[in-house]
């Protein structure tokens, strides 16, 4: 043990390249590996008569994304991801505010608790609860008709396009059962980044005649950006490639994860889904890119 | 002519600690006021209390003859240099400098001139386009000043901003700052625990212990006559003599506090002459600090420090000296 206590303090660099190197194998073969095999795979394409994937070059599976189905779907699920996104941040904000600016002891504590222990639970459970709340025979539609907005719920649910024929089949059902979900994601890390607002920056800004408003605008609201876009760069992603909650709560037009499902499984063709896969990937991408342009991260 | 800031019997209480206790005092237009204590001694929370980021249990505060009790900081004329600088990280150095005239809704291009000429004047010319991080400590207490200069406040606040300089940086800020206060006639109010930087800025000096202010008053005065053991102690660290040791030794009956340069140590064809008073001590430890040897001597119990030029004597510890002082040197305090 000595010799290799020695080994280390000598060379600090066997040290770092010992604690490094198992971990950073497995990113490197399991994490990078598989998704350089999923791009493999979407260079191939399926031969449609005889459903056999042939093993050549070609863009072609790629073009197959540009079918009108296949860009509705594609639509239809960032639409949905961008709309959960701007709602959870406009609800995480106040909460994660009130957290790390007033929030002490006890009641931060409860604050915790609070925000994790829905991700305590099993999310099929969650998902499954909520179906039932969103039932034509669920509590909404009962509390709704026992507070008179019966007509008001039925009036939403005949919007076009968002409505259904209940919440449970429509686009708003997933899209709050979504919402709950992934909520949790853009709350911790928009606390962490208002946390670590030095509250003499805050004094700074009021000392220099800002008013509360304008100091929120100008010092608070910036310097929380990295938050916001690390919370929904979960809340993004994660609803981009969930599968599950809009095959159980909404209409049956699928997503992208629904798509990859299918293809994958029962349609047998790997290419297209992994072609479907590259797409949030892109789009996260681009998306970080227009971050980092509009001085997103220009706080950290 | 009205004060730039007067405490009212200003008080504030943090719970069950006073954290300021019935401090009243006026601050004059253009004085350069200095604040010194030790930690947790109120000189902060006064400050804040000025600035407005702290509110008076009781008492009142007025700046330039206007009651500034329940104002908020945003509708103050004073600015703060804080003690970590607080500058925007996410802004550059001149959007840091022009931020005051932004929230007051001065014009892009004018604001920008304003904001150069600021940084011009700390030294700082050409720095506007760098971000805070690119930038020393040093430079950053610059920026911090040109921040809050840029908005010409009735008052400047600075709460030790200083003390996270290295040594030569403090000493060329120091001279820096007076220079800057001198040129624009602002009213500087100044907090520090350095006694060194208090005595050689301030145009006067407030010593504060526990929540009060103890003495206030010139920096030659605090220091030539402490009202107090503590003033005496925490300024220039004095010795401070029993009754009984100061009238064994010709003094008054009273505590009295003798300066360690104002001792000397008699050699062996010297003599004690009327107007000095004179002991019998062992001494305990010498140390060499370069310009000064400092003597620690015990005398009858009391140990008194004594700092003499450097090279003057060959001593030596245990050696038995008699040592002397002017009659005038030792300063009755009102209490101990």
């Amino acid at each position: 043990m000595r010799g290799l206590s020695d080994l280390f303090y000598k060379r600090p660099g066997a040290l770092t390249a010992m604690l490094l190197g198992p971990p950073l194998a497995w990113i490197g073969i399991v994490y990078i590996g598989s998704l350089l095999a999923l791009l493999l795979q979407s260079f191939y394409h399926l031969d449609d008569f005889s459903g056999v994937i042939i093993h050549e070059f070609t863009l072609s599976t790629y073009g197959q994304l540009f079918e009108s189905s296949n860009l509705q779907t594609i639509g239809r699920t960032v639409a949905m991801a961008a709309i959960v996104t701007i709602a959870s941040a406009i609800i995480a904000f106040p909460i994660a505010y009130y957290a790390a600016r007033f929030a002490r002891g006890k009641t931060k504590a409860l604050f915790y608790l609070a925000v994790m222990m829905p991700l305590w639970s099993s999310y099929l459970v969650k998902v499954y609860a909520w179906k039932l709340i969103l039932a034509k025979e669920g509590i909404i539609t009962w509390a709704a008709g026992g507070l008179g907005l019966g007509g008001a719920l039925e009036a939403l649910l005949a919007t076009p396009v968002i409505g259904g024929s209940s919440l449970s089949f429509s686009y708003i059902g997933t899209f709050l059962v979504l919402l709950y979900i992934w909520l949790p994601y853009m709350i911790l890390p928009l606390q962490a980044a208002l946390e670590r607002v030095p509250k003499n920056f805050i004094e700074a800004s009021a000392d220099l005649g800002a008013t509360p408003r304008q100091t929120f605008r100008t010092v608070i609201l910036p310097l929380a950006m990295p938050g916001v876009i690390a919370g929904s760069i979960f809340t993004f992603s994660l609803t981009l490639g969930d599968y599950i909650i809009p095959q159980i709560v909404g209409n049956s037009r699928p997503f992208i994860g629904q798509a990859v499902y299918t293809l994958q499984g029962t349609a047998g063709d790997i290419p297209l889904a992994a072609a479907f896969t590259v797409v949030p990937m892109l789009i996260m991408g681009v998306y970080l890119a227009l971050a980092k342009r509009a001085g997103a991260f220009d706080a950290l | 002519m009205t004060h730039a800031v007067s405490f009212q019997n200003v008080t504030r209480h943090f719970g069950q600690t006073r954290a300021v206790d019935d401090v009243t005092i006026d601050i004059a237009q253009g004085e350069f006021f200095a604040m010194l204590g030790p930690s947790g001694s109120g000189k902060t929370t006064c400050l804040r209390l000025i600035a407005g980021f702290e509110q008076p249990t009781s008492g009142t505060i007025s700046i330039f003859g206007e009651e500034a009790t329940g104002l908020p900081p945003y509708k103050r004329n004073v600015n703060t240099v804080f003690q970590d600088y607080a500058l925007f990280p996410h802004m550059t150095v001149g959007e840091n400098v022009a931020y005051g005239l932004m929230i007051k809704g001065v014009a892009r291009g004018e604001r920008e001139a304003s904001a150069k000429q600021a940084l011009d004047m700390v030294k700082l010319s050409g720095f506007d386009q760098r971000r805070p991080a690119q930038l020393s400590g040093g430079q950053r207490q610059r920026v911090a000043l040109a921040r809050a200069l840029v908005n010409e406040p009735k008052v400047l606040l600075l709460d030790e901003p200083l003390g996270a300089l290295d040594l030569k940086l403090r000493e060329q800020m120091q001279e820096e700052l007076k220079h800057l206060q001198r040129q624009l006639g602002i009213t500087f109010v100044f907090v520090t625990h350095d006694q060194g930087e208090a005595l050689s800025m301030a145009d006067r000096v407030a010593i504060f212990n526990e929540g009060k202010i103890v003495q206030a008053g010139p920096p030659s005065e605090i220091y030539e006559r402490p009202r107090s053991r503590f003033v005496a102690d925490f300024v220039g660290s004095s010795n401070v003599m029993s009754p009984e040791f100061s009238k064994a030794h010709g003094g008054p009956e009273a505590w009295v506090s003798l300066r360690p340069e104002k001792i000397n140590i008699l050699t062996g064809d010297q003599k004690v002459v009327s107007n000095q008073f004179n002991a019998e001590g062992r001494i305990t430890a010498i140390h060499y600090q370069g310009a000064m040897t400092r003597v620690v001597i015990e005398a009858n119990g009391t140990r008194l420090s004594a700092t003499l030029p450097a090279a003057s004597k060959t001593l030596a510890e245990g050696q038995t000296v008699r040592f002397i002082w002017a009659k005038d040197a030792i300063v009755e305090m009102e209490k101990a």
